[in-house]
């Protein structure tokens, strides 16, 4: 990988040190990405963050104790009680086979890393490749030295940092490193035509759809994209090459994937690639007939084909709108139509538009995650378009496409990081080949005109440097620049720097370049400035923005920080205190913590009243509830908060459930002027049952109000265990009465005798068996 | 919760060593070497000493059947139920309806403790019951009339007596039916009863009239005039009611404790207006065949040895999966008062269970105590349970449930060679066939 750093035409010494210069700035790259993601390692501790990434952790788990075949089989009977899941079936298998078999090599020789360890680390070193991968396809756009920029810059961005932080052991992990490695291999192969690669293109293609859903992204992208050269009349044998073979082996490999399966051949999202295979045959055919035939016998020919074609293409389109239509959803997955139509989800799958991760972004987060690249992004594109190449084309798409994704979900600013990177890459490195080349230029005229050999190092390795060197290069430039020059030399390394196979006109460059020496090297010095900006701004979001791990909060008060570890404190109360086969109900994708529980979700219970969410409960035999409360200590991703997720959800299938009951005028408010089906539903009052003990007013911090009913007891739940910090909260449901007591004298009696007979008599157990 | 002797592992201990000597030699019977539900010392409390020997006859007839009782005053400062969290008793005679107050550590509270902890308790109510007693009544499930000195007065069932008007000495004969809780042989004489009458919810699942009043009955002061209509009267008053608690504590609320006296066990009946005069009441054989009712001599069921195994094998699997024949057994036996017998119904059906029965099927008895069957599991993979919810009247509630999971096929699980798909496998083979031979022909046909 590092030697492909090397310009091709090497042969000289200079060559041979600008590639071992290359290399090991590239090794510095994947340290840098990989150190800059500790940061949450060193600051708490070596625990796998979020509740994902323990699930894949536990996966992970399962697959080195009892091997590949029995993790494909895996039917898990402790998640998603009492449904069970089919682990094998439903998991994208790419990053637990990755890190699975990274731990079973470390055994094997005899290196003995605990599994934990492997996944901690899993995505800072696929970060690391990640970045490798990106140089490489940059270097393919726009030459090595825009790789190497695009390189650092990728090491570093933010929004890849926030889903590759130790610890973060996620599906993201690996697949951005897929997804960039896959579009290197498809432009290398569109710039070689070589099988070869188109192979590797079609295996790589494989991994990523073994890791991460986003593959459709890569089989939508493609296609678009030799749409856009066959469009453009860019038609090549090399682009039937890049193309063609990923769809049938890529195809028949997704297919292997169990969670894809029949998907790969099914789904609207790969259609679009079945068709431009289509176009790309019809027009390869023509392109050959045209070879063989005669100008007027082709015209006759298309004429025939034509008229033809027309009517056999109306039949295929009907026969295709006729099965689409039959579908349901129209063929597509309901994320997908939410990528189209970013309002599809919020109007019919509350379910997928809950998780806060589908959600648009807002526009701080765009300055937040890639920071100085949004101002970069757009000169990067004009570069791309001087001059226009099959590759250049292809980022440029590749920018456009993810820059609309990531304003549908805030979730694909990952997929728009590692784009805006190579652009911003391809910007910065020909700014300072403009810059560079301008001031050697002044130099050069203002020196007498005569042909010296020329150490032109400078001007080609400056660029790769990257901003780290700048200055030092810039010296170099000022003392070497005068004293030797060769006309030829320069040209061809001008050359070099830019496309390498698409030679330009060097007069009109030349003219472009010729910048006064002053402002060259201010705009250099403004660029470094920026650049440090943003490393700046990196190693602050590294380190104190996604470092920390969600089962740990900490906050910074006047009084110092304050480290809240109440989940982990309930998970160890809940391992402590129940039994093997007991079920704990929570209500928010929190079910992975501990192995030896059955959780369920149930978003409906929670919205209920008390006695009906008793009854739901029981029915599925949950003994214990689990309610995060954030309101003591202003944690505000609690379940108040996700609760009108719960209660939309809820009503999707329970038609009772109106969202409008549980809001005052549209507003979600939880103080005295909130609804009383509010008031009364099991969320409301699991989450606040004693609150107004804890400061005799209730005032709940996060939704900074007080509560609307303060003083309540609960019949149906009891309060089993509350954490220090009242973040977390478990109750256990009462089993029934023994007795059901008759109704003379207390009248207030009445009410519970007639509600505990309904209860039925089951759960009570046979105290003799 | 069970009995305290049998809870102390000492005695488990012994209990296990007997049944595992003994069961080479036993093999063959059919009951197994359970202990039995229930201990034998019973606390009874009275209110006046004298209670002992009018009621003697009943008293005797406890101990002859090996109960060991123990005889207080209810206001004994000495009485107890519990030592810290063991129980000294397995079942509680309270006997004195009169009394206000108990001594010792005693208290509505502590009685209603030792229902919940699954012991047996007689209550007997009469007329000028304390509001203790009748609140305890009440906990249970049973509302006595509010009026203090309120009777169950019935003019057309009464006895035959001596005093002439007195219509509060009825003659009730309206029992339950249900055998396993009166016992199988009928119960020929009416049963005299006098004293106070109360109602039960009918909503109210745990507790059922063992002997109502006829229809005729109602409740009143008997020397007053009735100014105004009874709150209680006709059948839906109860003189005798029992309760099963959840955890299966059996409870007898009588209105009557007159009705325990050997007076009334003694003497013969002969119902107003009737022509035949019976001998002797009906209250000792009514009675005595309800106390071996609440003390678990009978009706008490008892599932050991739940198993469940694929058909054809005999260990129990961790999983099963979808679509496999599986089969179920459960042996279940019944408390004879000296043995544990094999339950004889029709009657039992298991559930598998995840979130509704997917399958529920009628376990078939063999007369040896075992219930089973066999079924397919459904074509639906999640976590199920075997669930048996039996409750039957006058049986203790039996509730098994076992979790299992079910699983889909696994990978190399499903037919590798499906005959339909042979065009498909014909296809595949000719184009990869055709493909060399054109590629030969192609290369080679110059």
């Amino acid at each position: 990988m590092m030697t492909s750093g090397s310009p091709a035409a090497g042969g000289s010494l200079r060559h041979a040190f600008g590639g071992v210069l290359s290399f090991f700035i590239l090794v510095l790259i994947g340290v840098l990405a990989f150190s800059i993601r500790l940061f949450s390692v060193i600051k708490y501790e070596s625990v796998i963050h979020e509740f994902d990434p323990y699930f894949n952790y536990r996966v992970t788990q399962f697959l080195t104790k009892k091997g590949i075949y029995d993790f494909w089989n895996w039917f898990d009977d402790r998640t998603w009680y009492p449904l069970g899941r089919v682990i094998g079936g439903t998991v994208y298998p790419g990053l637990t086979l990755t890190a699975g078999t990274m731990w079973w090599l470390a055994n094997s020789l005899n290196i003995p890393l605990s599994v934990e360890t492997v996944c901690v680390f899993t995505a800072p070193i696929f970060s690391a490749f990640a970045s490798w991968a990106a140089y490489l396809l940059t270097k393919e756009v726009k030459g090595p030295g825009a790789g190497l920029t695009a390189a650092a810059l990728l090491a570093m961005v933010p929004s890849y940092i926030s889903r590759s932080v130790a610890g973060s052991y996620d599906n993201e992990a690996v697949a951005i490193f897929a997804l960039v490695n896959t579009f290197y291999l498809y432009v290398k192969t569109l710039n070689t035509g070589s099988l070869f690669y188109a192979t590797l293109n079609a295996i790589s293609y494989f991994y990523m759809v073994c890791s991460w859903g986003g593959y459709t992204f890569i089989i939508n992208l493609i296609p678009m994209h030799v749409l856009l050269c066959i469009v453009t009349g860019r038609y090549s044998s090399r682009l039937y090459i890049a193309y063609a073979p990923l769809v049938v082996l890529g195809t028949l490999l997704a297919a292997l994937v169990p969670v894809v399966g029949f998907n790969a051949v099914m789904t609207s999202e790969h259609f679009a690639s079945f068709l431009v295979f289509i176009i790309l045959h019809v027009v390869a055919l023509v392109h050959y007939i045209k070879g063989i035939l005669s100008p007027r016998m082709f015209k006759v020919a298309v004429t025939l084909v034509l008229s033809v074609g027309i009517v056999l293409c109306f039949a295929a389109v009907a026969i295709l709108i006729a099965v689409v239509a039959a579908s349901p959803t129209k063929g597509w997955s309901g994320r997908s139509l939410s990528l189209l139509d970013p309002t599809y989800a919020s109007k019919y799958i509350p379910i997928i538009a809950s998780v806060s991760e589908h959600q648009p972004p807002t526009w701080p987060s765009y300055f937040m995650d890639i920071n100085v690249l949004a101002f970069l992004v757009p000169a990067g594109i004009i570069a791309c378009f001087l001059p226009l190449s099959d590759a250049s084309s292809f980022a440029v798409l590749y920018i456009v496409t993810s820059v609309y994704f990531s304003g549908v979900m805030v979730r694909l600013m990952l997929v728009l990081a590692p784009a805006a990177c190579i652009m911003s890459g391809i910007a910065l490195s020909e700014a300072f080949g403009a810059l560079t080349g301008s001031i050697k230029f002044q130099l050069l005229a203002s020196s007498d005109p005569q042909d010296n050999a020329g150490d032109a190092t400078p001007v080609s390795v400056l660029p790769e440097n990257g901003k780290a060197k700048i200055d030092k290069a810039e010296e170099t430039t000022k003392e070497r620049g005068p004293s030797k020059k060769n006309k030829k030399k320069e040209k061809d390394v001008v050359e070099k720097a830019s496309v390498s196979h698409r030679p330009e006109n060097r007069r009109a460059e030349k003219k472009l370049r010729a910048l006064p020496i002053e402002s060259s090297v201010m705009g250099i010095l403004l660029l470094v400035l920026l650049g440090a900006f943003y490393v700046i701004h990196c190693v602050w979001a590294a380190a104190e923005a996604y470092s920390a791990p969600s089962i740990v909060l900490t906050s910074r008060t006047h009084d110092g920080l304050h480290v809240f570890d109440d989940f982990r404190e309930a998970y160890a109360w809940l391992s402590h205190n129940t039994e093997v086969d007991d079920k704990v109900a929570s209500c928010y994708r929190r079910q992975q913590y501990l192995e030896q529980h059955t959780y369920c979700n149930c978003w409906y219970a929670m919205s209920s009243p008390e006695k009906a969410a008793w009854e739901i409960f029981n029915s599925l035999d949950v003994k214990y509830v689990f309610v995060i409360f954030g309101g003591l200590v202003g944690y505000p991703s609690d379940d108040i908060n996700k609760f009108l997720w719960m209660v939309r959800i809820g009503g999707g299938v329970f038609p009772h459930i109106k969202e409008p009951d549980y809001l005052r005028d549209g507003n979600y408010r939880i103080d005295s002027m909130a609804t009383p089906t509010m008031l009364n539903s099991l969320m409301y009052k699991l989450s606040y049952y004693r609150f107004v003990e804890t400061d005799g007013k209730g005032f709940d911090r996060v939704r900074r109000t007080e509560i609307g009913k303060k003083n309540f007891k609960l019949t149906h739940f009891e309060e089993v265990f509350t954490t220090h910090h009242w973040m977390v909260r478990i109750y256990k449901l009462k089993t029934p009465r023994n007795r059901i007591r008759g109704k003379a004298k207390k009248s207030k009696s009445k009410a519970t005798t007639s509600s505990g007979s309904t209860i039925s008599p089951k759960t009570k157990k046979n105290p003799w068996q | 919760m069970s009995a305290p002797p049998s809870s102390s592992p000492l005695v488990l201990l012994l209990v296990t060593l007997v049944t595992l000597i003994s069961y080479p030699f036993f093999a063959a019977a059919a009951s197994p070497s359970l202990p039995p539900p229930r201990g034998m010392k019973i606390l009874v409390l009275l209110d006046d000493i004298a209670v002992k020997s009018s009621h003697s006859l009943y008293f005797s007839s406890l101990s002859s059947r090996g109960y060991d009782l123990d005889f207080k005053l209810s206001d004994d400062p000495s009485a107890s139920l519990r030592h810290y969290s063991h129980y000294l008793y397995d079942g509680l005679v309270l006997f004195c309806p009169s009394t206000e107050r108990f001594g010792g550590s005693i208290d509505q509270a502590a009685i209603l403790d030792f229902v919940d902890s699954g012991h047996d308790l007689i209550i007997a109510a009469d007329v000028n019951a304390s509001d203790l007693i009748k609140e305890i009544a009440t906990e249970c499930g049973v509302d006595f009339d509010e009026d203090p000195s309120a009777m169950v007065v019935d003019h057309l069932s009464h006895a035959v007596s001596e005093y002439e008007g007195d219509h509060t000495l009825i003659v009730a004969n309206n029992f339950i039916q249900a055998d396993i809780i009166l016992g199988n042989k009928k119960i020929e004489a009416p049963v005299l009863f006098q004293g106070i009458g109360h109602s039960i919810n009918p909503a109210n699942s745990l507790v059922f009239k063992v002997l109502s009043a006829s229809p005729a009955a109602y409740s009143a002061n008997p020397n007053a005039k009735l100014s105004s209509p009874p709150s209680l009267s006709g059948s839906t008053i109860s003189l005798v009611s029992v309760m099963q608690a959840r955890n299966n504590a059996r409870v007898l609320i009588s209105g009557s404790l007159s009705m325990f006296s050997n007076r009334f066990f003694r003497s013969s009946v002969q119902q107003y207006g009737a022509t035949i005069r019976h001998q002797k009441a009906g209250n000792e054989q009514f009675l005595t065949e309800i106390s071996k009712w609440i003390f678990h001599e009978r009706g008490h069921l008892q599932a050991v040895n739940v198993r469940h195994n694929k058909a054809g094998e005999v260990d129990e699997p961790a999983m099963y999966r979808i679509n496999d024949d599986l089969e179920y057994s459960v042996e279940i036996y019944e408390w004879s008062g000296t043995s544990w017998e094999p339950y004889v119904a029709n009657d039992v059906q298991v559930q598998f269970y995840m979130m509704s029965p997917y399958v529920l099927k009628t376990l078939s008895a063999d007369k040896k105590g075992v219930f089973s069957t066999n079924f397919k599991v459904p074509d639906v993979y999640g976590v199920f349970q075997f669930k048996v919810e039996y409750q039957k009247l006058g049986y203790t509630g039996l509730s098994l449930s076992k979790q299992i999971p079910v699983r889909p096929f696994r990978h190399n699980e499903y037919e590798r060679f499906i005959p339909t798909a042979y065009p498909y496998y014909g296809a595949a083979f000719s184009m990869m066939a055709g493909f060399f031979l054109f590629t030969f022909v192609h290369l080679y046909n110059k």
